[in-house]
């Protein structure tokens, strides 16, 4: 199974665990692009966790559209945990489309942050 | 029945003669003539002209403006009053300047919601709603008294004939009759009801009123306004709250050729009326040929209430 | 709860855009309960903004505080000590805890992040809807516990109008005839009476009407 190099995987027991700060976290701290995988529609092993995720990532997208960075950065896919290959078509998927956007703007700026007291 | 003003609505109603009104919408600018044209249509065919108080919330001239204009030219005027948009200091003021003007008729309403008109950003007062203003009216007629304890001597307090409006129609059915009563026990003395289509929920109504002897404590005067189109019709149907329009009634006017849906509408009117003349409780008809006020003549006569009695 | 929206973050941005240290400032009452300006809240806008200005080329830094509350004096204290060395704060409390912290720190530009809604409740979460209009005379009494003046939209007392369709106010389909609700609770109380006899005009100097208003409680005081 071949997927793109620089692609970094975050375990999760399920994608409802996702919080949007995870997924802005991701893109502050330099990622071009950040996509949930969850499970079928219907077939959570967890219920709806995957249904949770759709609506985080949906608010992500409104976020970045008002900051001015494409939406499309943040993704959600949906696939059975069996399936390996789709995995690695939607990894060159979504890395092809965030190349096209070219690299997260953030990357380098001197933007800082004091841990709070 | 005895009177209680000198309004002309209250004393066709106590001599027993069906009551006929109108309205006339001002217009939307200071341009007088339209309500003169207005008035000057349907005045001499009803006993008093009804002046909406801008209606669904857009702004026109003023009711009050209006009413002293149409009493200069001959004719009698009925006070809308909303309390959407003035709090019970503009309302008595108002009330007071009608009764300067020896306006007679006042009717009693909440108003539509802001959202529904020309300026959705306006702050809303409901400082009072329509039963309070009722009473409000009733206590200035009748005590002298303005809501603060102010006392008018006699001579020079406002003399109004007290009116309200109800809607039949509108959910739930069970508290339109309760609604009513409470109106009557605040001082209502005659009512103008939505306009009316379905037949039967409104005799099915005006059966409970009988039975509440509701009847014989105010006078019911019923809506009615012809359709002009289908569009009109089916707009009605499924746009406007609180309307209810039967199947019927737009299955007839689709089957008439379409330069002959305006006529078949008029001829609607008039035998709705000519029928609800039978019904027990309704004393009157409140035409609102809204934007079609030159029909309000030819529906009037055609249902036999032509030419209006004369009372002193 | 008091319940709040968190404000366009276009809207934030183009107060403090001119400045170089800003604090972001949360709340753990109200607002936490409605999402918009708790801990959480605070790290999902300040992680937004410093993207954006990071965008921008812009040196910014961006900090992070949660308060207990924003409407007490001693938790507003908590960040005497570290408020100084910041152009400005954008607080995500309700427009009450923006003003005390504003009071308190009066050298100190404080612009508000959310904007206050109303006084309300947790239908479901996610869902919140107002209950109550802090008129200052509580009718609930008499209308089966079920205000006419927070859920009737023209606030009447004598209600319903002639207006409401299936039980839904002729507003907005989704918002229910308050007054169809309270009909129906008084009938299921058997106290239908009170719907019968007419109310009379409401005091409303106890309201907002009447002025900015105060409570003292004087064994209270110390």
């Amino acid at each position: 199974m071949n997927y793109p190099v620089g692609i970094r995987i975050v375990k999760l027991p399920c994608t409802g665990r996702v919080a949007v700060i995870h997924l802005l976290k991701a893109l502050e701290k330099g990622a071009d692009g950040v996509f949930v995988a969850g499970c079928m529609e219907g077939d959570c092993r967890y219920q709806a966790g995957n249904l949770r995720a759709k609506k985080r990532v949906a608010y992500v997208r409104q976020l970045l559209q008002s900051i001015g960075m494409e939406p499309e950065r943040v993704a959600m896919y949906n696939l059975s945990s069996g399936e390996g290959p789709r995995f690695a078509e939607i990894s060159r998927e979504m890395a092809e489309k965030v190349r096209q956007f070219g690299p997260n703007p953030v990357k380098g700026k001197g933007v800082r942050k004091e841990k709070a007291a | 029945m005895s009177t209680t003003t000198p309004s002309k609505l209250e004393k066709i109603l106590a001599a027993g003669h069906f009551a006929v009104t109108s309205e006339c919408g001002p217009p939307r600018s200071c341009d007088q003539s339209i309500v003169d044209e207005k008035a000057r249509l349907v005045g001499p065919y009803v006993d008093v002209i009804n002046v909406t108080d801008n209606q669904t919330a857009v702004v026109r001239m003023c009711s009050l403006a209006s009413c002293i204009r149409i009493k200069q030219l001959g004719f009698e005027p009925v006070l809308q009053m909303t309390t959407r948009d003035r709090n019970r200091i503009g309302l008595q003021s108002d009330l007071l300047g009608a009764g300067a003007f020896g306006i007679n008729n006042v009717l009693c309403l909440t108003g539509d919601h802001q959202r529904f008109g020309d300026h959705p950003t306006a702050a809303n007062v409901f400082d009072l709603d329509s039963t309070q203003l009722i009473q409000t009216v009733k206590r200035m007629r009748d005590e002298g008294k303005l809501l603060g304890g102010q006392e008018m001597a006699e001579g020079v307090r406002p003399q109004l004939f007290i009116g309200a409006a109800e809607n039949p129609f509108a959910d739930p059915f069970e508290i339109r009759v309760l609604r009513l009563a409470k109106k009557v026990a605040a001082g209502a003395q005659f009512i103008q009801t939505q306009c009316i289509y379905n037949m039967e929920k409104f005799k099915l109504w005006m059966q409970q009123i009988v039975d509440r002897g509701l009847n014989e404590k105010v006078s019911i005067l019923a809506g009615i306004t012809p359709m002009k189109s289908v569009g009109m019709a089916k707009y009605m149907k499924a746009k406007v709250p609180g309307m209810d329009v039967p199947d019927e009634i737009i299955k007839r006017l689709q089957g008439v050729p379409k330069d002959k849906v305006a006529a078949e509408g008029v001829t609607m009117a008039v035998e709705q009326i000519q029928e609800l003349k039978e019904c027990p409780g309704v004393r009157g008809f409140h035409i609102m040929a809204i934007e079609w006020e030159v029909m309000v003549p030819e529906i009037v006569e055609r249902a036999g209430l032509s030419p209006r009695p004369e009372v002193s | 709860m008091i319940m709040a929206k968190p404000k366009p973050i276009e809207e934030i941005i183009n107060e403090i855009k001119g400045f170089d240290k800003i604090l972001v400032a949360g709340c753990n009452g109200c607002v936490a309960v409605c999402e918009a300006g708790g801990l959480k809240e605070v790290e999902i806008l300040a992680s937004a903004l410093r993207m954006y200005f990071g965008n921008q080329h812009k040196n910014m830094q961006i900090d992070e505080v949660s308060l207990t509350r924003q409407c007490d004096k001693e938790y507003l204290a908590e960040i005497k000590d570290r408020i100084g060395s910041y152009d400005a704060v954008v607080s995500i409390a309700c427009g009450a805890g923006v003003q005390f912290m504003t009071e308190m720190y009066n050298t100190k530009r404080i612009y508000p992040g959310v904007n206050t809604c109303f006084i309300g409740v947790t239908e479901e979460k996610g869902v919140w809807t107002e209950r109550c209009q802090a008129c200052g005379e509580c009718i609930l009494a008499r209308t089966g516990g079920i205000c006419p003046i927070a859920r009737c939209s023209k606030r009447i007392l004598n209600g319903p109008c002639g207006g409401s369709s299936n039980g839904k106010c002729e507003i907005d389909k989704d918002v229910p005839c308050g007054w169809q609700l309270i009909y129906e609770r008084l009938k299921e109380l058997g106290e239908l009476k009170r719907f019968e006899e007419p109310v009379s005009p409401k005091d409303w100097a106890t309201s907002r009407d009447g002025g900015p208003r105060k409570l003292v409680k004087e064994d209270s005081q110390i």
